[in-house]
């Protein structure tokens, strides 16, 4: 059924929306995987709370708007601040005393994310909270014969931000280097002088704070649940892992997988898009174990 | 959980005899590891297992479900209990998980001797326990909508079955809107049995299907299917997307410029829950169709509403169809279980033998909120009146079309070759009789 229509109803400007659509997939899928990008990149922790601190996001975003009337565009970068001293406070009085036994922050990461699951719905209940968006983000707007919702474009461009601003922060800054450093060698890095525990400190804290701006964002797109982490982090971890665990990487897997899902989609259907894209991401590290921009094997 | 010490390890002894005594070192039915201790006792409460997800991805339709049956047993025992006895509710946490919805089934069936199961919201968890129900002879009541398409011995369904549904929704949008639809889902056996049999009625109103959708469940990206609605220009789109699904495509519809007054959504599942999850404003102008709206106006219903959320166990702050189809339950088991009691005394009750004696039992206008209901003495589903709500700017709906007629429940409508549905079992055209099918 699926494959009968593959190239029975070709259209262009559907197309093209197919792809465009798959641009504002791509920025949800990056955005979901940037925070656990440059904390597994950098301080080498899978983060398994990384869909719980999406989940945080999400509530202070829904916290400051309905206890505090924040208005919704201060109430996204808000966010990412809350988070950001979440992961820091965790990271300091956690995460710290673990960098020695890697896999040991695995267990230790999942069991903050019950933690913060539970803690939430102690705090707010179990039913389902929404997110007010301004009405001028409720439409819809026109390119020739393409179509895309404003507030597709808002994460758009958020994501744009945030890539760039990681990429000046990463590349640019003097911490940028010191994180470089770190990333390559830790031991040489502190014995050039760097304060490698700070750097750890500020880069979890800067993952965290970014789970906390996608979650934002993606509390107004879906709902807001103490359990709504667990839908993010399976794309994040995915772009994380065909990505290689860099930024580079992440930004070309997560560009890539959400546009192929918006393609075989346009093409087949929804849950046969899935499908084929699991299909290519199994050939891809049948082929590429180690992801498609793999950091130097010097590392650590 | 258990009500008291001793008795708890008399039985857990009790429960290990059996099981060493059993061929397999495990005990396999009930009446191997109970022998012939009644199932209640006269004056002694009646115990009953309620098996809902308190946490996890299913709690939030689940966990009204067990507040609202907490809040009917007060009701029944503050009214003199099931024929002079309190009805005492075992609580379990399902967890949203299958494995542990069947774990706890044996768990309130064997070790807890509950008389009657209440629970499940969806059919994979309701799929997983059945076997378990049927081969311990159990009873388990069933407390929403359903696709139908099964004939056991062992249920008795509250909610409406898929015909019920769709019957009068198609032809009122076909009506209102223009014969072209979109059919959107969610990934899982009810969105397509429902969709198969939405597809008749949309046939006999004249309609045209434009397309059909399947979103994987709990997926929250619907960008590639409203790109394809937008496409084929439906009058109106007929959705039986579930759950956080829903909210996130009521929401995106929105946010994609769509516009509910050209073409709105009729859903069989997006209810006042849904609509106060997603925010006002994205549910405002859709349809619902449901035997039950918060907004019925009958004395009953305001007294149902009013109490409830009075009570206790009010803490969420709304009703809806799901948690009113699950209060139901609780009464009819309690017709059943005291016309059963009156039929075969205290020690002849048996699981098996209320849902024998439930056949015809009806919960009256007074009762009933959504208005007099009754079992169908044959496939042990509800007759109901479907209403076809329409969500107001407040998130309440207004009723814009009642049945006239209460609609006979009719589990193999799209399978007129599998047979009919009898307090027998399922009897093939042919004359063969098959029971707990599913």
């Amino acid at each position: 059924m699926a494959l009968g229509s593959f190239f029975g109803s070709f259209d262009i400007s559907a197309f093209l929306n197919a792809l465009i659509l798959g641009i504002s997939i791509a920025s949800i899928w990056l955005l979901a995987a940037l925070g656990l990008t440059i904390i597994y990149g950098t301080v080498g922790v899978i983060n398994m709370a990384h869909g719980e601190f999406i989940m945080l996001g999400a509530y202070s975003s829904y916290m400051l708007q309905s206890y505090f009337s924040l208005p919704f565009l201060l109430c996204i970068p808000a966010s990412f601040l809350i988070v950001a001293a979440v992961g820091l406070i965790l990271e300091r009085g956690l995460i710290r005393y673990l960098y020695k036994r890697p896999l040991d922050t695995l267990l230790a990461t999942f069991g903050v994310s019950l933690v913060l699951m539970q803690g939430v719905r102690l705090l707010f209940g179990s039913d389902p909270k929404y997110i007010a968006v301004p009405t001028i983000f409720s439409s819809n707007v026109q390119f020739g014969f393409v179509n895309i919702s404003a507030f597709r474009m808002v994460v758009l461009g958020i994501t744009i931000g945030a890539v760039v601003a990681l990429w000046a922060l990463f590349y640019r800054t003097r911490f940028g280097v010191q994180v470089r450093a770190v990333m390559q060698n830790k031991e040489m890095a502190a014995s050039f002088g760097i304060n490698s525990d700070r750097v750890y400190m500020l880069t979890f804290a800067l993952g965290a704070g970014l789970a906390g701006l996608a979650g934002s964002l993606f509390g107004v797109l879906n709902i807001v649940l103490p359990t709504m982490g667990s839908a993010y982090v399976v794309q994040a971890f995915l772009v994380v892992v065909v990505g290689g665990g860099t930024l580079a990487g992440s930004v070309v897997a997560g560009g890539a997988t959400g546009e192929l899902q918006s393609i075989f989609a346009y093409f087949t259907n929804d849950t046969f898009a899935r499908f084929l894209l699991f299909v290519l991401i199994v050939v891809l590290l049948r082929i590429r174990p180690q992801g498609l921009f793999a950091p130097s094997a010097t590392r650590r | 959980m258990g009500t008291n010490r001793r008795d708890f390890l008399k039985k857990t002894a009790l429960l290990g005899t059996a099981a060493a005594a059993a061929p397999y070192g495990f005990v396999r039915t009930i009446d191997q590891a109970w022998g012939a201790t009644p199932w209640i006792k006269k004056g002694e409460p009646i115990k009953i297992g309620l098996l809902f997800s308190l946490t996890g991805g299913l709690a939030v339709p689940e966990e009204d479900s067990t507040l609202v049956m907490q809040y009917a047993i007060d009701e029944i025992n503050k009214n003199g209990g099931i024929a002079g006895s309190p009805i005492e509710p075992v609580i379990v946490d399902a967890k949203s998980d299958f494995n542990v919805y069947s774990e706890k089934t044996k768990e309130l069936i064997l070790r807890n001797k509950v008389i009657a199961l209440f629970g499940c919201y969806t059919s994979a968890s309701r799929k997983a326990i059945l076997p378990t129900v049927m081969a311990q002879n159990h009873l388990l009541y069933y407390p929403t909508c359903y696709e139908g398409a099964e004939c056991t011995q062992n249920t008795i369904c509250t909610g409406p079955l898929a015909n019920q549904h769709s019957q009068d929704l198609i032809p009122f949008m076909v009506k209102e809107f223009g014969k072209k639809v979109f059919f959107v889902g969610s990934n899982y056996v009810w969105p397509k049995e429902s969709n198969k049999n939405a597809k008749i009625w949309l046939e006999k109103a004249g309609g045209e299907l434009l397309g059909e959708e399947y979103i994987p469940l709990g997926g929250s990206e619907f960008g590639p299917v409203l790109n394809k609605i937008r496409d084929a220009k439906p009058n109106f789109i007929f959705s039986t997307v579930v759950g956080a699904s829903d909210i996130a495509f009521h929401k995106q519809f929105k946010q994609e410029g769509f516009k509910v007054d050209t073409m709105p959504i009729a859903s069989l599942t997006t209810g006042e829950i849904e609509t106060r999850a997603m925010g006002n404003e994205f549910g405002a102008g859709h349809f619902l169709s449901a035997p039950y709206f918060q907004a019925l106006d009958n004395p009953t219903n305001h007294k149902f509403v009013e109490g409830f959320l009075k009570s206790k166990y009010g803490k969420n702050g709304t009703t809806h169809y799901n948690m009113e189809e699950t209060y139901l339950s609780a009464y009819v088991f309690k017709y059943g279980l005291e016309k059963a009691i009156a039929a075969l005394g205290y020690d002849g009750v048996t699981p098996r033998s209320i849902r024998d004696h439930s056949g015809g039992i009806k919960v009256e206008d007074g009762i009933s909120p959504e208005g007099l209901i009754w079992i169908d003495d044959q496939n042990f589903n509800t007759w109901l009146k479907p209403k076809i709500g329409q969500c107001q700017a407040d998130g309440s709906f207004k009723i814009v079309k009642q049945a006239a007629e209460h609609v006979a429940p009719d589990p193999y409508s799209i399978y007129p070759a599998s047979g009919k549905c009898t307090a027998k079992g399922l009897v093939a055209p042919d004359g063969k009789v098959r029971t707990n099918v599913i």
